[in-house]
């Protein structure tokens, strides 16, 4: 049992020592004191607000990471997160702002549209990949191009309105469409809150969090899922429609990678525009490998993603070194992560093996 | 002896197709409803070539690693890598030096993905997105530190000038020791006969204004082809990416080939990357990649594993990327094109009783022939995702049987079975 979390634990302990030992490394060579800005990066990121601002951001990256979860629960990598969520974003602020509708009704329509445009978009990579056997990494790649720089670029070219500051965005949703910030309630158990909303969509993540636990974990379809990525002929040979799975795993993960733009969509900018953040999908991935496709270990790596990018905004602003250094951690951590795990998992294997070696030879034959 | 009338009859056909798209492009460009002569013209196929090198280089470089049974996901990243590297050493120390330390900074990326996925037997995948992860910060970062104090910013170089340029001798009317030598092909392209003047135009592009590094990058084409397939190290390599366990029972260091193949990758793709910053860009800008090793991957299926068919590949990318900079006639007339394609497709379907490569292909000529018939010109992004529509449309409907080398992606470990 002590074993067994200390194998749990070795890993994640690893790459975090790496990676702080590397990213020091990388601050002494810029001529910064690391000791000092470790110190301004704590004080910053333990105030309120930042952590508001990382909460909004963590649930952002946190449907992302389950949307990769979700294919990578079975081998598949849905590279493809990206393209579904800038694409269903965008169709769904589209059609929010042409539709009025009942408050609770119009957001609902809102974001059943994003989610049915991430499933299109990625089910294509699923039909794809069972008709012609073309490796979803590929055609999820072509696709992501194909939705941002073709398909958004053009149609907001055509949809596009101006504003006085010659903005190039959708038009707004009305208020009926918007979902109201959840300050008030955070405000009944800590002080005031300055400047920054806390998205009523992070609600949305913790329910798609519970879903995709329950999901994986308690469901005949999960099973399927879990028993295909494990291994593929023993699944099929055991009543597993290959094909069937692949197809439903896709359009869950791309209907789930649709909700990734809408915590920003429907709490602060209530239109589509240029400022729209985009590369959430890739940061996805990152994110899900860390987490180990666990809802939990996913919502501990959003937030460590969300926490480093927001409390490091304080180094440029301070001078201590530029932020850029909390990219090149958050690469080593992943880096140090996998390498950590792959080693990690590599010795308990062994040890297993040598376990049960042990355990034959003391047994009477 | 099957594998060499084999080999003898597809190049045979490559040329026949070469040449029957050589007539269509002629006629389309002759007959479309706005006439252009930029599908064809030397200026386009001159640039196209340059543009098509770093797709190219991506491309081998998958090649490389791929062959020795490692996927190169992170091939964007190394030309990130590269374009950085490139473009601040050219500053320092000039483009022959530049463009050669951006591939060496590529060896070191392909060191640390080789170190990940070889040594550590980390998923292929996940290690090359890592570096596609970690690249961009670490140029970001750099360039904070080196470029904001030499006139460039936190995004960008200062400008940098790349090497000479140079045009063959008569074939395109280049300097032959100081005297200007007749333009043979460019008098053929001007004369304006159809087929002949396009052959003309796109082959003096190939020959003509090219720079020095351009030639010696093409160069690695003939020579990967040499590597591969005329060397021992070439056939260990490959024995590598196709049965490890079998070159392991000859003695072979399969872990060191493995450590070959991707370092060699990432010198490919970080020579591409420094290639794009210093020779075609002349300034290192944040995000100029566009992607490119992705799509080198993917002109890397394309060419069916192989270096000829993949430069072929990488050249019809960059003229579709060439385009969007030219005429904006040519986009339109390229419609046309497409949709006579179709109409081969949905002929072939026919005859061989697939019905839905007929519909499929039937419907899409329809709407992009009616498409044509009604505009005036081609959204500003089309020329942008052909490559990619490309790409999809080859591996959805090419009949052509891929092989990828056996043992790709799998992690090897010695002695396991």
């Amino acid at each position: 049992m002590i074993k067994r979390i200390g194998y749990a634990l070795a890993a994640p302990t690893i790459a975090a020592v790496v990676a702080i030992l590397l990213s020091a490394v990388v601050l002494l060579i810029n001529g910064s004191d690391p000791v000092v800005a470790l110190q301004a990066v704590i004080e910053h990121g333990t105030q309120l607000e930042t952590n508001i601002e990382a909460l909004n951001r963590a649930s952002a990256l946190y449907l992302s990471a389950i949307a990769v979860a979700i294919g990578f629960r079975m081998s598949l990598f849905n590279i493809g997160v990206e393209g579904q969520y800038v694409l269903g974003a965008f169709m769904a602020a589209a059609v929010g702002a042409q539709i009025s509708l009942p408050p609770v009704l119009h957001v609902l329509v809102i974001i059943l549209t994003a989610m049915a445009v991430g499933a299109v978009w990625s089910g294509i990579a699923g039909v794809m990949k069972v008709t012609r056997n073309i490796h979803e990494v590929i055609s999820t790649i072509m696709l992501n191009v194909i939705g941002v720089a073709g398909i958004v670029s053009y149609l907001l070219s055509r949809w596009k309105v101006e504003d006085a500051n010659l903005d190039t965005k959708l038009a707004d949703i009305p208020a009926s469409g918007w979902m109201p910030s959840l300050n008030t309630w955070v405000e009944l158990f800590t002080r005031d809150i300055k400047r920054v909303q806390l998205h009523g969509f992070v609600l949305v993540a913790v329910a798609v969090g519970i879903g995709y636990h329950l999901l994986i974990n308690k469901t005949r379809l999960g099973f399927d899922l879990r028993a295909t990525g494990a291994n593929p002929l023993a699944a099929e040979a055991s009543g597993v429609p290959p094909k069937r799975t692949i197809i439903v795993a896709m359009l869950l993960s791309g209907a789930v990678a649709g909700l990734v733009g809408l915590g920003q969509l429907l709490g602060v900018d209530h239109n589509y525009n240029l400022r729209f953040a985009q590369m959430l999908g890739f940061a996805g991935i990152a994110v899900a490998l860390l987490g180990r496709n666990n809802a939990w270990g996913i919502a501990f790596a959003a937030y460590l993603f969300g926490w480093l990018e927001r409390a490091s905004g304080v180094l440029a602003i301070k001078g201590d070194a530029p932020r850029e250094i909390v990219t090149i951690m958050i690469g080593v951590i992943i880096l140090s992560a996998v390498i950590a795990f792959a080693v990690v998992e590599r010795r308990r294997l062994a040890d297993m093996v040598r376990q049960a070696a042990a355990a034959t030879q003391e047994a009477p034959s | 002896m099957t594998t060499m009338v084999k080999e003898g009859t597809s190049k045979a056909r490559l040329l026949i197709v070469l040449a029957s798209m050589l007539v269509a492009v002629s006629a389309v460009q002759n007959f479309a409803r706005f006439p252009t002569e930029d599908l064809t013209s030397s200026g386009t196929w001159s640039i196209a070539v340059a543009w098509s090198v770093p797709i190219l280089m991506a491309a081998l470089g998958g090649m490389f690693a791929e062959r020795a049974g490692i996927v190169n996901i992170g091939l964007e990243g190394m030309m990130i890598i590269g374009t950085w590297v490139g473009a601040f050493y050219t500053l320092l120390a000039g483009p022959w030096v530049g463009i050669i330390a951006g591939g060496l900074a590529g060896v070191v990326a392909g060191a640390v993905m080789a170190l990940a996925t070889v040594t550590f037997k980390v998923d292929q995948i996940i290690a090359g997105v890592a570096i596609n992860l970690m690249a961009p910060g670490l140029t970001r970062f750099l360039s904070d530190v080196h470029f904001s104090d030499r006139g460039g910013s936190i995004t960008q170089s200062p400008t940098i000038v790349g090497v000479s340029r140079f045009s063959v001798p008569f074939l395109s009317g280049g300097n032959l020791f100081g005297w200007k030598s007749p333009d043979l092909l460019g008098a053929v392209e001007r004369a304006h006969i159809i087929v002949l003047s396009d052959l003309a135009g796109v082959v003096r592009g190939l020959f003509w204004n090219m720079s020095w590094w351009t030639l010696a990058l093409l160069l690695i084409v003939p020579f990967s082809v040499w590597l591969l397939w005329r060397t021992s190290f070439g056939l260990r390599l490959r024995s590598c990416g196709e049965h490890p366990d079998a070159a392991d029972s000859l003695g072979v260091n399969v872990y060191l080939y493995k450590f070959y193949g991707v370092m060699i990758s990432g010198l490919l793709a970080g020579l591409g990357g420094a290639f794009l910053a210093v020779e075609l860009s002349g300034l290192y800008k944040e995000g100029q990649t566009q992607g490119k090793g992705f799509i080198g991957l993917a002109t890397l299926i394309f060419g069916n594993w192989r270096p000829i068919l993949t430069f072929f590949g990488a050249l019809l990318f960059g003229f579709t990327e060439t385009l969007r900079l030219r005429d904006p006639d040519a986009p339109h007339a390229l419609l046309l094109l497409v949709v006579i394609a179709l109409i081969y497709l949905a002929v072939r379907g026919a005859q061989k009783r697939n019905w839905v490569s007929l519909g499929v292909s039937a419907l899409a000529a329809v709407v992009i022939g009616f498409a044509y018939f009604t505009s005036e010109g081609v959204p500003d992004q089309l020329p942008k995702i052909t490559p990619h529509l490309t790409v999809l449309a080859v591996l959805m409907f090419g009949t052509r049987k891929l092989r990828p080398p056996a043992a790709e992606g799998i992690p090897w470990s010695k002695g396991e079975h």
